[in-house]
């Protein structure tokens, strides 16, 4: 008995000294970032090169806190009240929620900073198995008959969304392409898929783990990444002459910072993903950077990909949204589709 | 006589005959003084608590959905993707308490009536379902059941697919549903003499009928309780199922899924629509299931 109330009073004294700990160092400045599932290292990296570069300049310590997850539930985490300074997500989407459901943001966020808010770009590429063996070489080869294809549910995943668009855009712009025949384009597409997971690092798991699929349509920060991780001798990354420019965007959060009186530092923050050493950071996590000095310095590291914006082929996001992945949208239409097909 | 009501009848104190309203007291107390004090507080308090846990969330829940119009309520529940997913979830779910039902039954028959080596490791095994996070579950039963899987490889040649099929959901909610059956119908048998049985034989009953006749009706109030735990814990699950099922549209996707796939699309409304259907519906079946406890376990006092 003694035992147990010894063990007890011994978690309350944790729990107290563990409320107290922040109380110690006053004087740090403390930063939340809000960001999405891979850019884990990134921020990691990058939070330490600024917290040394503000530091050195105003003598004030700064400690930044990182939280990731799926883009979208994250978004929804911060509109329902959690305290971040800064949002750095996958869609422009996401950011455009928190503004319109919670209003803790201007909706004109993505004016504010250079490159419509997206200081580094990504793209979507494809990882097949090691020797090709369904000779995939471009988006029309992922309509084959007998091709199976990894993507997750675009309903639940941001990349998702952008391996869509990838293949929608592709079709669009075809000779003689039609949005009639971009639809059927993804209805052979998704035809080919044999499962839909909720999220980028589930599919991963399926392509790689299980050894599911013929393909996996990823990031292509996560392939590269995952090229060095992966043991070559089994698979092989196949990149597209053409896909889509994915801009994964960040924003203050205002009326976050505005309360704790953050604004000048988290806009600094933000301000620092646009220097050379934050770009280079991006870079080298495989984020493909903005500033033509440190693209040049890596131009080895990202394959030569003409590249198609949103705007070009879907409009703004609201829009691709409610054409595409709202209920009784495209997405939904194509699986009604292909459900009645197969009874 | 002294009695822990609230109420206090009159006489009660001069020591008269059981008044009318003693009789009510009594009858709505259903039960004679108990050692715990104080009904009215007690009551008050499990209200509270009750109200705090339980009902004040799920008054939110019709809340947030009567912001929805009617027609745009009656859309958002009966759209094809999601009637799609209640058959899924629904049947699925009745489908594995069943398989759970009979084969926990039997787990729990050995477990109480054998003795053996192994026995009380094979007995705390029956837990790990409650134990494990159901996204730990969800991973390791794809793994096994995926076509490159221990098990999934050897089916995979008899035509017989789990993983990413609605027989892979089948499968995930009857491993987290068996404890429930387990663990309710266990403590019955083991207070289950087995004189009974003895005497049944005795008295000339055959094995079949002292099994229909005697053992079952004695566990039947047990096992239906068993049961419907085991169907409510398999209508709400989400983690171990959406790795199993693949989720494609109209055949693999459970309700609980698209309850986050509306809310990953910040449609909060409709989420909570679908909750309020999988709500009612849950509570319509547990209260038909709860009726048919109460029903047999009245036959069997009578018998």
């Amino acid at each position: 008995m003694w035992f147990g109330h010894f063990i007890v009073s011994l978690l309350i004294l944790l729990g107290i000294s563990l409320l107290q700990s922040p109380a110690r160092a006053a004087d740090t400045i403390s930063l939340l970032n809000v960001s999405y599932d891979p850019t884990r290292e990134l921020y990691q990296e990058f939070n330490a090169a600024f917290a040394k570069q503000w530091q050195a300049k105003t003598g004030q310590p700064v400690a930044i806190k990182q939280s990731h997850g799926g883009s979208s539930k994250q978004a929804r985490a911060v509109i329902d009240g959690l305290q971040a300074d800064v949002v750095t997500l996958a869609l422009a989407y996401d950011i455009d929620a928190i503004s319109d459901k919670a209003a803790l943001l201007p909706e004109n966020w993505n004016t504010r900073l250079p490159h419509n808010s997206a200081p580094y770009t990504s793209t979507i590429i494809f990882l097949v198995r090691k020797g090709n063996p369904k000779g995939i070489k471009d988006w029309d080869d992922l309509i084959k008959p007998g091709v199976s294809v990894i993507t997750p549910n675009p309903k639940t995943s941001g990349s998702a969304r952008w391996n869509y668009l990838g293949a929608w855009g592709y079709a669009l712009r075809k000779p003689g392409g039609t949005d009639a025949a971009a639809r059927a384009f993804l209805t052979q597409l998704y035809r080919n898929v044999p499962v839909l997971d909720s999220g980028a690092r589930g599919a991963t798991t399926t392509f790689v783990d299980r050894g599911i699929g013929d393909v996996l349509i990823n990031w292509e920060n996560e392939i590269l990444l995952g090229g060095k991780e992966l043991s070559r001798d089994k698979f092989e990354i196949v990149v597209p002459p053409v896909s889509i420019l994915a801009e994964p965007a960040v924003s203050l959060v205002d009326k976050v910072v505005d309360k704790k009186g953050t604004r000048a530092i988290a806009q600094a923050y933000l301000e620092h993903l646009y220097s050379e050493e934050g770009q280079d950071i991006a870079a080298k996590h495989y984020y493909r950077p903005r500033s033509a000095s440190v693209a040049a310095k890596y131009a080895e590291r990202f394959p030569k990909v003409a590249l198609f914006t949103l705007n070009e082929i879907a409009g703004d996001w609201h829009k691709t949204n409610a054409i595409h992945f709202a209920d009784g949208g495209l997405f939904d239409q194509i699986f009604q589709e292909i459900a009645r097909s197969k009874q | 006589m002294r009695r822990d009501s609230a109420i206090t009848c009159p006489g009660e104190l001069t020591g008269s005959p059981r008044s009318l309203c003693e009789e009510i007291t009594m009858a709505f107390l259903l039960k004679q003084p108990s050692v715990l004090p104080g009904f009215g507080l007690a009551l008050g308090f499990a209200l509270l608590y009750l109200s705090l846990i339980v009902l004040i969330p799920l008054a939110g829940l019709f809340m947030k959905t009567a912001t929805l119009a009617w027609d745009q309520f009656w859309a958002a529940v009966t759209d094809p993707r999601t009637v799609a997913s209640y058959q899924l979830t629904f049947g699925a779910s009745l489908v594995a308490a069943m398989i759970n039902a009979v084969f926990g039954l039997i787990i729990a028959w050995v477990l109480a009536r054998y003795s053996f080596p192994g026995k009380k490791l094979l007995d705390a095994l029956i837990d790990l379902p409650f134990a494990l996070p159901t996204a730990v579950a969800g991973i390791t039963l794809t793994a096994v059941f995926s076509v490159n899987g221990w098990i999934g490889r050897y089916l995979e040649p008899w035509g017989i697919k789990v993983a990413f099929t609605p027989f892979g959901v089948l499968v995930a909610l009857t491993f987290i549903g068996l404890p429930f059956v387990v663990r309710t119908v266990q403590p019955v048998l083991q207070d289950l003499e087995t004189q009974i049985e003895e005497a049944a034989a005795s008295l000339g009953a055959t094995r079949w009928k002292t099994i229909t006749r005697v053992i079952l009706p004695e566990v039947l109030p047990a096992l239906l309780t068993g049961f419907t735990s085991a169907f409510a814990r398999a209508v709400g699950e989400y983690g171990s199922v959406v790795f199993i099922s693949g989720n494609m549209p109209m055949r693999t996707e459970i309700t609980p899924l698209l309850i986050i796939t509306k809310l990953e699309q910040y449609d909060y409304a409709g989420a909570t629509a679908i909750a309020v259907v999988m709500l009612v519906v849950s509570f319509a079946l547990l209260l038909l299931i709860n009726g048919l406890q109460w029903w047999s376990g009245r036959r069997l006092a009578a018998l």
